[in-house]
């Protein structure tokens, strides 16, 4: 296996990817996806701006996002090796899926942080 | 060498692609691997909401108008199912993948479930009064 000293780290950012995503993408999805664009729930433009546009509120989705990347990127690696049986393509898709969230981070962090 | 050591080493039969639909555990946990697909796309949903917001009231109607389509709503229905297969198999999960002990006992499986379900309550709650105010 390739990057074996990496593994526990990748794993580390998998699970607390996958502590944060198991308790605030359902209600987010909600909200973003379906109430808010179907009128289920209406809020006011101005204070969603307050409210996203908080610093606090920047850092702590900035955290769940990239924690929530590489939670994606370590189970959709192992999803392609065993579902899909393209463990030969070992070090392709380690690299394209490490690599796609650390493109999404820094994106994520762009959004985020740039542009106040 | 025609030892019957040697024979296994020369044939190993390749499992079908589609070894996980036949049975109901195997289907349940590539679907629960999947589900770190939609993972992606709450990100990727959350990082649009705050960039159009950020743009103003115009922009926010915009991506509204857009996620109201039927298909962009299909795909949220879908993508939540699949929110919550994360939800509920992680929170099944931590019980077996972190044992806690409490004044030397174990605690039940049960209750680290339940005090899972409790902050995921706390948090759906708290974040839907942030949005409403």
């Amino acid at each position: 296996m390739p990057h074996r000293s990496a593994e526990p780290l990748a794993w580390l950012a998998f699970s607390a990817g996958g502590v944060l995503a198991a308790v605030f993408a359902p209600v987010v999805l909600f909200l973003a996806g379906l109430a808010l664009p179907l009128g289920w729930i209406s809020a006011d433009h101005a204070h969603l701006d307050d409210v996203l546009s908080h610093l606090l509120t920047r850092i702590v989705l900035l955290g769940i996002c990239v924690a929530a990347l590489f939670h994606f990127a370590h189970r959709f690696r192992y999803t392609l090796y065993d579902g899909l049986q393209l463990a030969r393509y070992g070090t392709v898709i380690t690299a394209g899926c490490y690599g796609l969230a650390m493109l999404g981070s820094a994106a994520a962090a762009a959004v985020l942080l740039l542009n106040r | 060498m025609t030892g019957p050591g040697a024979l296994p080493r020369t044939y190993r039969p390749r499992p079908s692609i589609w070894w996980w639909v036949r049975k109901r555990s195997y289907l349940l946990f590539v679907l629960r691997e999947l589900s770190s697909v939609f993972v992606a796309w709450f990100v990727a949903l959350t990082l649009a909401l705050v960039w159009s917001v950020e743009r103003g009231a115009e922009q926010y109607e915009r991506l509204l108008d857009v996620l109201s389509n039927p298909f962009a709503v299909a795909l949220n229905v879908v993508a939540l199912a699949f929110l919550l297969l994360h939800t509920i198999t992680w929170f099944n999960l931590t019980p077996k993948a972190m044992p806690i002990r409490l004044f030397g006992a174990r605690v039940p499986p049960v209750a680290i479930v339940a005090a899972q379900w409790a902050a995921f309550a706390a948090v759906s709650a708290f974040v839907i009064w942030l949005v409403v105010g």
